[in-house]
């Protein structure tokens, strides 16, 4: 090959290689971050004032005929827990039909029609914590789910496709919380969704709507002048089960460590 | 009623959203799939490394678990609330899920059995369509029967020396891909448990190998029982009468048929026994020995609510006492139909243990919750979801063994591989 040829020969190479080259974009890392966030202007975000909560149940209640889950089927998609921890050390938990007619009775429910009789003296402390959906950063559920029914909003919310779930129970067995159920008429996953037919209208959830000591609040974390924005940036609040790596975005303040 | 209260009871705390929710149905499913696969593997003991000594059961085997094969998504399909929308698993798979993966690797895995048993009984098919094809006048049975076997052959009559070669070598290869993929369909089955997150018991790396060891098992167990089964019908009709059609051995050459071959599984299903016991008690002592959050309520659940079914159901009667009765010397086949069964009986309630067992305690890690299975049905929900849906997903492979056998024969030896 003589110089000519290898200088033709050379250009063709680079003219060839480069093609293919051009076609192919580089994406910048920090980029991809930022979109696989979303572009959305909202991130819905729970905030639960476990001090304020009296276990009245009127959130529960109001769930329930907000979501039309049958009133009397033993099935929620937000409940409110009691703790009592005595002087002895016992710890006791109960949620009798998820707190849906609040706390009538001091007696803890033991299950199997059983009941614990506890004397106030007795009590070192006491305490309610309302549960609702997380909706993970990183759902589980939404893995799980073997058809797509099951899929997070670009705000953040985890969302169930009546039409599409197969009704297979692997995302109610996902969910390290508990807050998935089969829907006892449509007979598919259900869940809270932060009431999103309101929420995306620019209302209250129901249960938020419901709490008359404004336990219970709803915000856009994405807006730094969003009221729960603020106490969540700026106080001192817990999430549940941490270890799971879900990353839930339901914050609470004033969890102890013997909620579960 | 909500899904899963009816069986589901109570105790301590319990979040209210949490009943047992995959009940007998998802006990029978990878009960079922562990057949298929175990079977399966079997055959491909003698296909893929040359085992002389299992070649009577392999075909046996190879039958069987295509029998087993449409069995295995029934429970599924049982227990889905929407049954009609289960082929939007096909449809739509979402990746992420395990359970997505079901058709492909069901699908993939049966084409490997339905094309290992068209090589193999290849030259049978032929053998039946050819003179059926040349015959003239065709009563209507006979019809029916050229067209079976007609289409079964694909249009390939060539049954020379040089092209059953080729088959045998094509079954070996389909054989050797089958291992990984039977093993895999199983696996999976274990996966889709050990992934689960939030599932204490469940989750544990090793549970996809438990599955396939404890598959193996009882996949072989059952090889052998209804081998045995088959065997003894045979030894009766040869008594009965000289000349049972393509039989031509007297009762007393089945009978040391069939010990031979018994005793050569039995070793096998040894082997693998020992594997899945000891993964099983690496797994319980790894828990105890790093006891992180949720070991107090797995100790109360597998030392205290589960005792029974897993150390005196599941260890003992299914585990050790059929090892000792494999293991004491002279072997026979009354003692092995003891043994096997037992073998199936602890891997069933090792299933049990695994997906009842696993949903025995709340997620709050302070309740339990109890199952009772429902047995007299009442409603559509219980007939599926209750002994009665369990006892016809587990008799249905019988009755199809019973169908399939028709058209591959089993005990046809002299005319395949």
């Amino acid at each position: 090959m003589n110089r000519r040829d290898f200088l033709k020969n050379a250009a063709k190479g680079i003219a060839g290689i480069s093609i293919p080259l051009a076609a192919i974009e580089f994406i910048n890392p920090r980029e991809l971050l930022a979109k696989k966030d979303g572009d959305a202007k909202v991130r819905w975000a729970f905030l639960v004032d476990t001090y304020k909560c009296v276990g009245c149940g009127l959130c529960v209640k109001a769930c329930k005929q907000e979501n039309e889950i049958p009133y009397d089927a033993n099935v929620t998609r937000t409940w409110v827990e009691r703790y009592v921890i005595t002087k002895d050390g016992k710890r006791f938990a109960d949620t009798p039909k998820g707190a849906r007619d609040g706390f009538i009775t001091s007696k803890i429910e033991l299950g199997k029609d059983k009941f614990q009789e506890i004397k106030d003296e007795e009590i070192e402390k006491a305490f309610f914590v309302p549960k609702l959906c997380n909706q993970c950063e990183n759902p589980p559920c939404v893995q799980v789910c073997p058809v797509g029914a099951t899929y997070q909003a670009p705000d953040g919310i985890v969302l169930v496709d009546r039409t599409w779930c197969i009704g297979c129970g692997y995302c109610i067995m996902g969910c390290p919380y508990g807050v998935r159920f089969f829907h006892p008429k449509y007979h598919t996953a259900e869940k809270c969704n932060f009431c999103y037919h309101r929420i995306t209208k620019g209302l209250k959830t129901a249960c938020v709507q419901a709490c008359p000591f404004g336990a219970r609040q709803i915000g856009n974390i994405k807006d730094p002048n969003d009221p729960i924005t603020k106490i969540i940036l700026t106080e001192r609040v817990g999430i549940l089960k941490e270890e799971f790596g879900t990353k839930p975005q339901v914050f609470y303040i004033g969890l102890d460590r013997e909620v579960k | 009623m909500v899904h899963g209260e009816l069986w589901t009871v109570k105790e301590l705390f319990v979040y209210p959203n949490e009943y047992i929710y995959w009940s007998v149905q998802i006990v029978m499913y990878p009960f079922m799939t562990g057949l298929v696969a175990g079977a399966f593997v079997l055959s491909s003991l003698y296909h893929v490394f040359g085992i002389k000594e299992l070649k009577d059961i392999a075909r046996f085997a190879l039958v069987f678990s295509f029998a087993l094969l449409f069995v295995a998504p029934v429970p599924i399909i049982l227990h889905l609330q929407h049954p009609f929308r289960g082929i939007n698993n096909l449809m739509t798979p979402h990746f992420t899920s395990a359970i997505a993966a079901f058709g492909i690797v069901f699908s993939t895995y049966g084409a490997i059995v339905a094309s290992e048993l068209w090589f193999l009984y290849r030259r049978h098919f032929v053998n039946i369509a050819q003179p059926l094809k040349e015959k003239q006048d065709k009563t209507l049975a006979e019809w029916f029967k050229f067209f079976i076997f007609c289409s079964l052959t694909l249009g390939v009559y060539d049954v020379s020396e040089e092209s059953l070669k080729k088959d045998e070598k094509a079954i070996r290869i389909l054989a050797g891909l089958g291992i990984p993929v039977a093993c895999f369909l199983h696996g999976y089955a274990g996966f889709i448990f050990g992934s689960v997150k939030a599932n204490a018991l469940w989750m544990t790396p090793l549970m996809p190998v438990i599955f396939i060891m404890s598959a193996i098992v009882s996949g072989i167990a059952l090889c052998m029982l209804t081998y045995i089964l088959t065997m003894e019908i045979r030894k009766f009709l040869a008594k009965r009468k000289k000349t049972v059609q393509p039989m031509h051995q007297t009762s007393e050459e089945l009978q040391s048929a069939e010990i031979t071959v018994i005793r050569m599984t039995a070793k096998y299903l040894l082997l693998f026994l020992v594997f899945a016991i000891s993964l099983e008690l690496l797994d319980l002592v790894f828990r105890g020995y790093t006891a992180t959050k949720s070991w107090d309520v797995l100790r109360s659940v597998i030392y205290g609510k589960d005792f029974t079914s897993i150390f005196i159901l599941q260890y003992t009667i299914g585990n050790l006492i059929p090892f000792i009765l494999f293991l004491l010397p002279n072997l026979t086949i009354r003692r092995a139909v003891l043994a096997v069964l037992l073998v199936m009986f602890g891997v069933f309630m090792m299933r049990w243990n695994v997906v009842i067992g696993g949903q025995a305690f709340s997620l709050s890690f302070a309740g339990y919750m109890h199952y009772h299975l429902p047995i007299i049905p009442h409603d559509w929900e219980t007939v599926k979801e209750g002994l009665v849906g369990a006892a016809g997903v587990f008799v249905m492979p019988f009755v199809l063994f019973w169908v399939i056998a028709k058209i591959f024969p089993v005990f046809d030896v002299k005319e395949s591989h």
